[in-house]
């Protein structure tokens, strides 16, 4: 597999042969800046647009198909249409605040994102506490959340932000006990390491069986609702609440809730396929070496965000599948079933470990 | 270098937000209407304040969160040198888990659990 740290120590020693030590570091930083937007904007606008064509297809429409061929250019239509709009400050807000909850939402996702592990060697953070850290950083999206719901001085934006606090925090606790589940089969908290083990051993859902396959199910189901997604929209739900705590966002501001949704429901997807699907790891079948030797040429990036691209699809299929839950309805889920469940999983999973029973 | 890329995604979020409300700002119309800058709440006119006493059944799930997260924060370490704790780390972890499901079994029976 080729392994990505050679391009970026090939930089480095290209940039300190020329410019003193701290020119090459800022000069790299500003060049991981400039990636992680590109690589920002290009997923959620790509996003987007699949996320409308699914839709489309499942409600036996066609989707959008004027602007562009096949309608490729609607989201760069949409994209533009947003920039050019006035960002209107209501009269009876938190003017601080109001402005301040973008930027927690776009920086979380973004602190989030760049945790991926793209390819053997292409990730930008990668602590030994990863998983830990990437916990943690998506929790502060839903400070970004309860402060564009709080400062907006609208009933609805108030509803749809407490409604949004209490089921992402609520199922952030199953998220955190999956991954502890999987943190007990790899004995490590740091993602390249994850995905090291998962290409040196096989794919985690196949090495943890049993307790590994329920984590990947909850893990799914609370992804979703930590994205606000699908079944679990009820925060922004149009019927009831025109747009839940997003509603007196107008213009970009609007905009990067909508970027940080899709965005995360990327992350979601990237993390189960790191955690559990293996990464940027080929698929093997043991015996069958021709047809592993052709899997190996196929780059790693390409089995990431394939296998990526095949979660997001079964996310979207989930949202537009299932009818809208209530809030006790969903309170009830994760408190009364996704709990126990996850807690009873990682007794089976630390006693599988401890028994070796795994592959 | 991990700390410094951190620092420099922290700064790319802030900037890339910053920039573009900037840019959205210098290229969009504006205008004045006294209606506009009114909430939106399906065209009737306001009443009272939106920053009101609210159900306190969210509050009761933050508490409930605060208390199952930090127990979980314990657990990362646990599991993360599982296999070299032995047979005595696993018991221990096995009894904390005990008090933890007693905890939520408490306040699944006190109805802390239901909605209402």
């Amino acid at each position: 597999m080729f392994d990505f740290s050679i391009v970026s120590q090939w930089i480095h020693g290209l940039l300190t042969s020329v410019m003193p030590e701290w020119a090459a570091v800022l000069i790299e930083c500003v060049l991981v800046a400039l990636v992680i937007i590109t690589l920002y904007a290009v997923f959620a606008i790509a996003l987007i647009y699949f996320e409308r064509k699914v839709c489309a297809f499942f409600q036996c429409r066609i989707g959008p198909n004027r602007v562009g061929k096949w309608g490729l250019l609607q989201v760069f239509a949409d994209v533009f249409k947003m920039l050019t709009k006035e960002i209107i400050n209501m009269r009876n807000s938190d003017r601080f605040l109001h402005n301040l909850a973008p930027f927690l939402v776009i920086v979380a996702s973004m602190l989030t994102f760049s945790c991926l592990p793209w390819n053997k060697g292409a990730h930008i953070l990668d602590f030994n506490v990863g998983v830990f850290f990437l916990l943690a950083a998506s929790s502060i999206g839903v400070v970004g959340i309860l402060l564009a719901g709080w400062s907006s001085n609208n009933k609805y934006s108030l509803i749809g932000a407490m409604r949004s606090g209490a089921q992402i925090i609520s199922y952030e606790l199953s998220i955190g006990m999956t991954m502890l589940t999987m943190i007990a089969l790899t004995g490590t908290m740091q993602l390249s390491e994850i995905v090291q083990q998962q290409a040196d051993y096989g794919w985690n859902i196949c090495r943890g069986h049993i307790p590994a396959i329920i984590a990947f199910l909850v893990y799914l189901i609370a992804g979703n609702a930590e994205c606000n997604r699908g079944p679990f929209d009820l925060p922004e739900s149009e019927s009831e609440l025109t747009a839940g705590y997003h509603t007196e966002y107008s213009g970009m501001h609007f905009g990067f809730y909508y970027l940080a949704e899709y965005l995360n429901l990327f992350i979601t997807a990237g993390i189960a396929t790191a955690i559990f699907l293996g990464g940027w790891a080929p698929i093997y079948f043991p015996g069958l070496d021709g047809f592993n030797d052709v899997m190996a040429y196929i780059p790693g990036i390409v089995w990431f965000v394939g296998k990526t691209v095949v979660v997001v699809f079964l996310l979207m299929w989930m949202r537009w599948t299932f009818p809208r839950l209530r809030i006790d309805q969903i309170l009830s889920l994760e408190w009364k079933y996704l709990v126990p469940i996850s807690m009873l999983n990682l007794v089976l999973m630390a006693l599988v470990v401890a028994f070796g029973v795994h592959f | 270098m991990n700390f410094t890329l951190l620092v420099t995604v922290l700064l790319t979020g802030i900037a890339f937000v910053a920039i573009v409300v900037l840019l959205a700002q210098l290229i969009s119309p504006r205008s004045f209407n006294a209606q506009k800058e009114e909430a939106y709440e399906c065209g009737i006119p306001t009443r009272g304040r939106s920053w009101m006493q609210f159900r306190v059944g969210y509050y009761l799930f933050a508490i409930l969160f605060l208390m199952f997260d930090v127990e979980t924060m314990f657990l990362f370490p646990w599991a993360v040198v599982m296999r070299s704790l032995g047979p005595a780390g696993l018991l221990s972890v096995l009894f904390f888990l005990f008090i933890l499901v007693l905890g939520l079994a408490y306040a699944w029976r006190k109805g802390a659990l239901k909605w209402q």
